[in-house]
């Protein structure tokens, strides 16, 4: 029994090409096309179904005993703070891993024809590891998880018609109970999993019939037949390399900072502040200044449905596998970052002011704080869409990703402040007051 | 060969009529097995909304005697989590202590003399009407009665409201 008996290779080998054909265009090897972010995202997914299984021995999933029995897997269990540690990283990274990943598909034109379902199906991806972190932030049931679920499932009430059915069936109730830790515990280690493998076996099948990843368009026929090399070595050695880089980082991390856990839940007091999760403070930032009827449905609704439309936009896509389509491209794709941002900073420090200064409660909150800022979003996007194309001679396929970027830099300028910059009942505050408290 | 390609075509038009036929029989299992799991999902899941209410203990609560309760004060009723708010005319007004913006827990700040929610930081005022935004509408309240000096509380059902009215309140 040599390990490495051609045999043997061959079996293994042969499992490995059930994912992946036999051999890829060299092109697409190339780091810099895909940076391994969906190697990555696949490899964290791993680790959690990995340390997943292992919490699950020593959970506990009822109000009585699901904080003590995090307590005692943390303090009692061998290697029991690590392995919670690696599930709470892993989970987080993923969330920024998958986010990258979406924006690397975007600025290298591979959400067009020929890969549009896999942009649906990645979607839906995005969806189910986000509601798979906030399922997961429940189960310890510290002040934490109760807060933060209570804030969440009371945003879906705000939903018109079906909403407070919605919140009901979430809660499995009116009010937060045991009926909520068995649904989000379902939810959690059944529902979403279960969903996310199938799902990311249909994704990684799709890209094998899309003829892997996106390559620069050739400009002559006889082009087609580029290089292609074999998957083994070729590939599977830089899957290896990026992704045992990535288990690598992930378990120091886990040595160093230890997952966040409070006291035991109690409904009678709010933590101050009160936050939601990281990745759903660019949301509470948003909160704190329109109608949560606008937060929780409208803009939500409009940006999932854009999204979804987007690869159906004739030419929305960059030409393929050039960063940012072109040189053009990158510049605006710069400024469009630099100045979303900056704008962003200055309607929330304006607007911040205003709310503090007597503005206090106006009878027609619905439209100064609603209908109106929504009308000026889509009217500068409008805007910005045809000065792209009309004045400054951008492509469509420009001028959409750098309306995918403004987006993206608005809602990570509002994450960031969400996150650091807000203090007790959401004040601005500066961060090192903050770390004072 | 040939006799398979000119046979009757009435035949084989009944053949695709009967695939046909049982192809949509099938569709309409897979519908309907759809459809009953989803239904018994739903009223599996329906049918645990009263859950969480054993939680609560009881809905009358007892705050105590009317004479407890001063003009202008603020008195947290920790068994029933809501607040007893006593008016300047000496009327009270029970107040639940859930932040109608996103149901945070509201604490009284005795040196504001408001509720201040932890949260998105809305504020109230001591009958509960918001002074700042991202509160949508009052605190909401419960249904107050005095018996024989005695103030109790129901608790089973918040009451929404809009503004703040005399109804709202009991006095002796
Ligand atoms: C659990 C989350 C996800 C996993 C594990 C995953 C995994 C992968 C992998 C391994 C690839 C191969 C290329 C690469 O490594 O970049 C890929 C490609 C792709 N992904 Fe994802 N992905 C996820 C989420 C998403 C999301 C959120 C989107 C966008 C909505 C998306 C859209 C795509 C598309 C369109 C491709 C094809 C790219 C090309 O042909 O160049 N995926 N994904
Ligand atoms: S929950 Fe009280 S202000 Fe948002």
């Amino acid at each position: 029994m040599i390990p490495s008996s051609p045999k043997n290779r061959r079996f293994f080998t042969g499992f490995l090409l059930h994912l992946h054909p036999r051999t890829v265009p060299s092109e697409t090897l190339r780091y810099s096309l895909s940076w391994g972010l969906g190697g990555m995202a696949a490899l964290l997914v791993s680790l959690l179904f990995l340390t997943g299984t292992l919490l699950l021995l020593t959970y506990q999933p009822s109000t009585d005993s699901a904080y003590a029995s995090i307590l005692i897997l943390i303090r009692e269990v061998r290697f029991g703070l690590w392995v919670r540690n690696i599930h709470h990283w892993s989970a987080n990274l993923l969330v920024i891993v998958a986010v990258l990943h979406l924006l690397r598909v975007v600025l290298t034109g591979a959400f067009g024809p020929g890969r549009r379902l896999n942009w649906i199906i990645g979607l839906f991806l995005l969806f189910l590891l986000l509601s798979a972190n906030f399922t997961g932030y429940l189960l310890p049931w510290d002040q934490l998880a109760y807060w933060a679920v209570t804030i969440c499932t009371s945003m879906l009430g705000y939903i018109p018609i079906g909403g407070l059915w919605l919140q009901e069936l979430f809660r499995g109730g009116a009010e937060i109970g045991p009926a909520t830790l068995a649904n989000f515990y379902v939810l959690h280690v059944v529902f979403i999993p279960g969903t996310l493998f199938i799902l990311m076996l249909w994704h990684f099948w799709l890209i094998r019939l899309a003829g892997g990843l996106v390559q620069v368009e050739k400009n002559s026929p006889e082009d087609v037949s580029v290089l292609r090399v074999p998957t083994v070595p070729n590939l599977i050695v830089r899957e290896a390399a990026v992704g045992l880089a990535l288990m690598a980082i992930v378990l120091v991390i886990s040595i160093v900072w230890n997952a966040p856990l409070l006291e035991q839940a109690n409904s009678g007091m709010s933590p101050n502040p009160a936050k939601a999760p990281w990745y759903f403070l660019g949301f509470q930032e948003l909160l704190l200044h329109l109608h949560p009827v606008f937060v929780v449905f409208v803009w939500p609704l409009l940006g999932i449905a854009a999204l979804f439309y987007l690869p159906f936009w004739h030419d929305s896509s960059l030409p393929t596998g050039v960063w940012f389509g072109s040189d053009p491209g990158r510049k605006l794709v710069a400024w469009t970052a630099a100045v979303g941002a900056l704008a962003t900073l200055v309607i929330i420090l304006i607007d911040n002011l205003l709310l503090h200064s007597g503005e206090a409660v106006a009878v027609n909150i619905l439209i100064t704080r609603g209908l109106l800022p929504t009308v000026l979003l889509i009217a500068l996007l409008v805007g910005f869409y045809f000065l792209l194309v009309t004045k400054l001679k951008h492509t469509r396929a420009e001028a959409v990703m750098a309306g995918l970027v403004l987006m993206l830099v608005a809602l990570t300028v509002c994450t960031i402040i969400g996150v650091w910059f807000r203090g007790p009942e959401m004040r601005l505050v500066w961060p090192w007051v903050q770390q004072s408290l | 060969m040939n006799s398979m390609n000119c046979s009757d075509m009435t035949g084989n038009e009944t053949k695709i009529d009967r695939r046909r036929f049982l192809n949509r029989c099938w569709t309409l299992f897979g519908i309907a097995a759809v459809a009953e799991f989803g239904w018994l999902g739903l009223s599996f899941m329906n049918s645990r909304r009263e859950r969480n209410r054993a939680f609560k203990t009881e809905s009358i609560i007892t705050a105590g005697p009317v004479e407890w309760f001063t003009p202008e004060t603020v008195t947290a009723i920790p068994n029933g989590q809501f607040y007893l708010a006593c008016l300047a005319d000496g009327s009270l007004l029970a107040l639940s202590r859930t932040c109608t913006h996103l149901g945070c827990s509201v604490p009284w700040d005795e040196e504001k003399r408001q509720f201040v929610c932890p949260c998105h930081g809305s504020t109230f005022n001591l009958i509960g009407e918001v002074l700042t935004a991202p509160a949508p509408r009052p605190l909401d309240t419960y249904p107050v009665r005095i018996e024989n000096g005695i103030v109790k509380v129901n608790i089973s059902t918040p009451q929404k409201r809009e503004r703040f009215d005399k109804g709202q309140t009991a006095r002796l």
